[in-house]
C-alpha cells in the first residue's frame, strides 16, 4: 500500500508534504481531547496538591497549611467523626441492602416488583432532601414521630433526635443502601443455580447453602457496595450540614465549607481535603487487592433453571422487613415532605384547612431567585450531559481503536474523577480557575466544567461499553469505500450508539440536577441551582417552600427517569456502577 | 438387590411432557448413561434423581427406600448423592482444597480425617500440587478434576454427572472419558451419566439408556446397543447405518434381489413390512461375484470419499432400490460409475421397529 502511495506522490512534492497527506486529519482532534482532559482533571488536581503546600500570599512552598489544618483538636475530631459516620452508614447500608437483594433475587417473597420500585425511589431521592424529611419526622420535639410517641405514651419528650451522629447515620444510610442493593442483586442474579445445587447435593440445607456458598459468592459485590456507601457518605455535604451543624459536631465536608467562609482559606482547605482523597484512593485499591486471587466471574451453566428459595411463612417476615426499610427510606420522608409542600404551616398537621398551593405559586411565579435556580439547574445539567458524552465518546473511540500509543492513559484520566470526592474536586477547581487569569468563580462555566469532570466516569463507562460492542469492521467498511474517520463516526457509529448515548445522557443528567457538594463551593449569586437554593432555604427554616422546591426537583427527575425506562429499558440505571 | 430404581417417572410442564414415563434399574456399582439428543428429557431425569425436580408421576427408590413419589420428595441434601454439573459449579470463593473438603465438613468428620481424604482424592485426580489454588487460576480440565474429586470424596451412594465434558475441547474430552471410567473402576460408585455424545457413553458405561422424546428407547450394554439396536431411532443415533425394507411372508423375508430365512433375522415379524438396519462396515464390496449363495446385490458406485481410515462409498443397487452407504479398507479402491457386487452378512443385520 505504501508503494502505491509513493507512486502517487510526484517527486516535486517534498517528504514533509507527503507525510502530511498521509497524516490522519483527525489526529488534531485527539490532541484537542488530551488538552481538554488535562484542563478538566489534571490541572485542578495538581493545583489542589500544589496549593496545599503554598503560602497564600507569596506562593512559596510551606507546610504551614497542614499545620493549620491539622493543628486544632476540633479539626482532628471532625476527621474522626467522618470515619465513624462513613463506617456507620456503610454497615447500616449492608444491613438494609443485602437482605432485600437476597429476598428479591433468590426467594419467593411477595410484592417483589413494588419493593424494587421503592428501592429505586430511595435511589433517586437526594440525601439532603431525605435529611429534610427526617428533620420533619424526628426533630427533637416537633418531629412527627416524636409527636406521635408523646401522644401515645404521654411522655414529656420525644423518643428520637435526628440531630445526632446516630440520626445522621440512619438518614444517610437509608439513601445509600440502594448501592449495596443494586450491586448485590446484580451479583446474585449472575450466580448459577448449579453453584447452590452442588452444595445441596453434597448435603447442605438451604440456610447453610445460603451462608456458605451464595453469600460468599457475592461477597465482592457486597464489599463493593459497602465501600461505595462509605465513600459516598464521607464525601457528602448536604445531609451532614443540615444535621451535624445543628447537632454541634463537624465532619470533614462541613469543616471544609468553613474554610471557605470569609476569609477564604483555600490552601488550608486543600490541605484538609487530602485525607478524603487518599482514603478514597486507598479504598478502591483495597477493594481490588483484597479480592485479588479469587476470580469471581461465575461460570453460568446453561440448562439448570434458576431456582428460588421457598421461605414458607418466613416470606411474610421478609416482606415486613423490606417494607420497614422502604418506610424509613421513602414512605415516611416523602409523606411529610409532601405534606409540608402543600401546607400553610407544616406543624399544623394533616387537615384540609392547612392545604395550600401557595408554596408552589411562590416558587414558580413570585420568587425570581427560585425560578432562576430551576432554569439554571436544568440548563447546566443538560449542557453537562452533552459535554461529558461528547468528550467521553471521543476518548472511548481513541481508546478502543488504539489510535494513539498512550491511549490507556486517556481512559485512566477519564475514570480518575471517580475516586475524587465532589467536594475535593470543587476545591481543586476553585484553586485552579477562580483566581486570574481565568477568574471563573461565580460563572456558569466553572459549574459546568466541574459537573462535566465529576460525571465524566459515568459517561465514559457507558461510551466505552457501547464502543466495545461495535465491530470495527462496520467502520472499516465506510473507510474502504472512501469515507473518512469522522464520516464513519457520524454516519455509522453515532447512529449505532444512539441508545447507549441516550442512556448515558440521562445517567449524567439526573445526578447533575441534584449535585450539591461541588456546587456549594462554586456557585455565585447568579448561578445558584436548586440544590444550593434548598440548602439556603433550610438555613432560613422555611420548610414549606423548601419541600415544594424539592418536590419539583423530584418530579422532574422521575419524569426523566420514566422516559429513560421507556426508551432504553429498565436496566439503564444499573449500569451506573 | 437394585441400588436405584425408577418406576414410571414422568415430568410434565403443563401439556408438555419433558419425561413421559421412564423405568430404569441400576445395580450396585453400575455405570449407566442416559444418551440422547438435546431436549430428550435426560437432564430432567437426572435432576429428578438428584431431587432438584419433583416428578409429576412415578417413584424413585434407592436401597429400597423411597426418595421421590408424587406424595413427597426427599430434598437433595438428604439423598447422600453427589453430582457433577455442566458448568462444574466449582465455587470460585474457595480454594481447591476447600471445595473438596466441603462435603466432608458437612459430615462432621474430624479435621485430620478431612485433610487426609482430601489429600488422597486430590492425588487420585492428579491435582495434589494445586490444592491451594483458586478455581479462577485453573484451566477448564483442572476445574473438571476438582469437581470430580469433590463429588467422589464423600463416597456418595450415587454419583450423577450432567454432561460434564461438554465444555471441554476435543482432546481433553477424550482424555477425561477414560479418566471418568478409571475413577469408576477404582471406586465402583453407582453412577448415572447424562450425555449426548455416543462415544462418551460407550467408553464410560456398563449400560446405556438411549432416550428420545421423554422415553427410553433401549437399555443395553454398548456392544448390544450397536449391533442389535431395537428401534430405528437407536440404530440411527448410535453410529451410522442403512435401513433396507423387506417383505415378510412366513418363513422368508424378501429384499428384492435376495431373500433371507426369517429365523436368521432374530425378532422379525411373520408377515408384513420389515425394516432392517445394516451397518456400512458389515457389507462387503467386491469386483468378483461372491459365491455359495451369500445374500448379494449388483451395484454401481454413485459417490465416494476417502476419509483416511476407510473409504466411504455410496452405491446404487441395479434393481433400483434405495442407495446404500458402505465402507471399505483404504486399499479397496473403486471409481465412481464402476459396477461391483455387494454382499450382506445376515448375522450383522438387525430388524428394527
Amino acid at each position: 500500500m505504501t508503494a502505491a502511495l509513493d507512486n502517487l506522490a510526484t517527486p516535486a512534492e517534498g517528504a514533509l508534504a507527503r507525510r502530511f497527506r498521509l497524516a490522519d486529519p483527525s489526529m488534531i482532534l485527539w490532541l484537542v481531547m488530551i488538552a481538554i482532559l488535562v484542563f478538566l482533571i489534571l490541572s485542578p488536581m495538581v493545583r489542589l496538591v500544589v496549593s496545599s503546600f503554598q503560602e497564600p500570599e507569596t506562593g512559596r512552598l510551606t507546610l504551614s497549611n497542614y499545620v493549620e489544618a491539622y493543628g486544632r483538636a476540633r479539626h482532628l475530631q471532625a476527621l474522626w467523626n467522618t470515619l465513624v459516620f462513613g463506617a456507620g452508614v456503610a454497615v447500616l447500608a449492608v444491613i438494609f441492602g443485602v437482605p432485600l437483594a437476597w429476598a428479591i433475587s433468590r426467594t419467593d417473597m411477595p410484592a417483589k416488583g413494588f419493593i424494587r420500585l421503592m428501592v429505586f425511589g430511595a435511589f433517586i431521592i437526594p440525601p439532603y432532601l431525605g435529611a429534610i424529611g427526617w428533620i420533619l419526622l424526628a426533630g427533637p420535639n416537633a418531629g412527627w414521630l416524636n409527636r406521635v410517641w408523646m401522644g401515645l405514651t404521654g411522655a414529656e419528650s420525644g423518643l428520637f433526635n435526628v440531630y445526632s451522629m446516630s440520626g445522621l447515620i440512619v438518614v444517610v444510610a437509608v439513601t445509600s443502601f440502594p448501592y449495596v442493593f443494586v450491586f448485590t442483586a446484580a451479583a446474585l442474579d449472575l450466580v448459577s443455580s448449579e453453584m447452590e445445587d452442588a452444595a445441596n447435593i453434597l448435603g447442605a440445607g438451604t440456610m447453610r447453602t445460603t451462608f456458605r456458598v451464595t453469600l460468599p459468592l457475592v461477597l465482592p459485590a457486597i464489599v463493593g457496595g459497602l465501600i461505595i456507601s462509605f465513600l459516598e457518605a464521607i464525601a457528602l455535604f448536604g445531609a451532614p450540614a443540615l444535621i451535624a451543624l445543628p447537632a454541634r459536631f463537624q465532619v470533614v465536608s462541613t469543616q471544609l465549607w468553613q474554610f471557605f467562609e470569609y476569609p477564604v482559606r483555600v490552601e488550608q482547605a486543600a490541605a484538609y481535603a487530602m485525607p478524603l482523597l487518599l482514603i478514597t484512593i486507598f479504598m478502591f485499591w483495597l477493594q481490588r487487592s483484597v479480592l485479588g486471587r479469587r476470580g469471581y466471574t461465575t461460570v453460568s451453566g446453561k440448562g439448570g433453571e434458576r431456582r428460588i428459595t421457598k421461605l414458607g411463612p418466613w416470606r411474610w417476615v421478609m416482606l415486613g422487613y423490606a417494607l420497614f426499610v422502604c418506610a424509613l427510606a421513602v414512605f415516611l420522608p416523602m409523606l411529610v415532605l409532601t405534606q409540608a409542600a402543600f401546607a400553610k404551616a407544616w406543624g399544623r398537621g394533616f387537615s384540609l384547612d392547612n392545604l395550600s398551593l401557595q408554596n408552589f405559586h411562590y416558587i414558580l411565579f413570585e420568587q425570581t431567585q427560585a425560578q432562576n435556580a430551576i432554569v439554571n439547574t436544568f440548563v447546566y445539567s443538560g449542557i453537562t450531559a452533552f459535554a461529558a458524552i461528547a468528550l467521553s465518546l471521543a476518548i472511548a473511540y481513541v481508546v478502543t481503536r488504539k489510535l494513539v500509543p498512550w491511549s490507556n492513559v486517556l481512559a485512566f484520566l477519564c475514570m480518575a474523577p471517580f475516586v475524587i470526592p465532589g467536594i475535593v474536586l470543587a476545591i481543586g477547581f476553585y484553586a485552579a480557575y477562580a483566581p486570574p487569569p481565568l477568574a471563573l468563580y461565580g460563572t456558569a462555566t466553572i459549574l459546568i466544567l466541574a459537573y462535566t469532570t465529576r460525571f465524566l466516569p459515568i459517561a465514559y463507562t457507558s461510551s466505552a461499553a457501547g464502543m466495545r460492542s461495535i465491530n470495527p469492521e462496520m467502520e472499516e467498511a465506510v473507510r474502504i469505500l472512501g469515507g473518512g474517520r469522522l464520516l464513519a463516526i457520524r454516519k455509522v457509529l453515532a447512529p449505532l450508539l444512539k441508545r447507549n448515548l441516550a442512556g448515558a445522557w440521562i445517567l449524567v443528567f439526573i445526578p447533575a440536577t441534584r449535585e450539591l457538594s461541588s456546587a456549594i463551593f462554586l456557585v455565585g449569586p447568579n448561578t445558584r441551582v436548586i440544590s444550593v437554593m434548598l440548602f439556603d432555604l433550610s438555613e432560613e427554616g422555611n420548610f414549606e417552600v423548601l419541600s415544594a422546591l424539592g418536590m419539583i426537583l423530584l418530579v422532574a427527575t422521575l419524569i426523566i427517569a420514566a422516559v429513560g425506562f421507556k426508551a432504553i429499558g429498565r436496566d439503564f440505571m444499573v449500569r451506573q456502577s | 438387590m437394585s441400588k436405584l430404581v425408577l418406576r414410571g417417572i414422568e415430568k410434565r410442564y403443563g401439556e408438555v411432557a419433558a419425561v413421559a414415563g421412564i423405568d430404569l434399574e441400576l445395580r450396585e456399582g453400575e455405570f449407566v448413561s442416559l444418551l440422547g439428543p438435546s431436549g430428550c428429557g435426560k437432564t430432567t431425569t437426572l435432576r429428578m434423581i438428584a431431587g432438584f425436580i419433583e416428578p409429576s408421576a412415578g417413584t424413585i427408590e434407592m436401597n429400597g427406600q423411597m426418595l421421590s413419589s408424587p406424595s413427597g420428595v426427599l430434598p437433595p441434601e438428604k439423598r447422600q448423592m453427589s453430582m457433577i454439573f455442566q458448568s462444574y459449579a466449582v465455587w470460585p470463593n474457595m480454594t481447591v482444597e476447600q471445595n473438596v473438603a466441603f462435603g466432608l465438613e458437612l459430615r462432621k468428620l474430624p479435621r485430620e480425617e478431612v485433610r487426609r481424604r482430601v489429600g488422597e482424592i486430590l492425588e487420585v485426580v492428579h491435582m495434589g500440587h494445586l490444592a491451594a489454588r483458586y478455581p479462577a487460576e485453573l484451566s477448564g480440565g483442572q476445574q473438571q478434576r476438582v469437581a470430580l474429586a469433590r463429588a467422589i470424596v464423600i463416597q456418595p451412594q450415587v454419583l450423577l454427572l450432567d454432561e460434564p465434558l461438554s465444555n471441554l475441547d476435543a482432546n481433553l474430552r477424550e482424555e477425561m472419558r477414560f479418566e471418568i471410567r478409571r475413577l469408576h473402576d477404582e471406586f465402583r460408585i453407582t453412577t448415572v451419566y447424562v450425555t449426548h455424545d455416543q462415544a462418551e457413553a460407550m467408553v464410560t458405561s456398563d449400560r446405556i439408556a438411549v432416550m428420545n422424546q421423554g422415553r427410553i428407547e433401549q437399555v443395553a450394554d454398548p456392544h448390544t446397543l450397536y449391533n442389535r439396536p431395537k428401534t430405528r431411532f437407536v440404530a440411527g443415533f448410535i453410529g451410522r447405518t442403512n435401513f433396507i425394507e423387506g417383505d415378510s411372508n412366513g418363513d422368508r423375508i424378501e429384499f428384492g434381489s435376495f431373500a433371507l430365512p426369517r429365523d436368521v433375522l432374530d425378532g422379525a415379524p411373520a408377515s408384513g413390512k420389515v425394516t432392517v438396519s445394516v451397518r456400512p462396515q458389515s457389507m462387503r464390496l467386491s469386483r468378483a461375484q461372491p459365491g455359495n449363495g451369500q445374500p448379494q446385490v449388483a451395484v454401481t458406485i454413485a459417490e465416494r470419499a476417502y476419509l483416511g481410515e476407510f473409504w466411504d462409498y455410496v452405491v446404487a443397487p441395479s434393481n433400483g432400490a434405495m442407495k446404500l452407504r458402505v465402507t471399505t479398507p483404504p486399499l479397496e479402491i473403486y471409481q465412481v460409475g464402476e459396477s461391483a457386487w455387494l454382499a450382506f452378512d445376515p448375522k450383522q443385520m438387525t430388524p428394527i421397529t
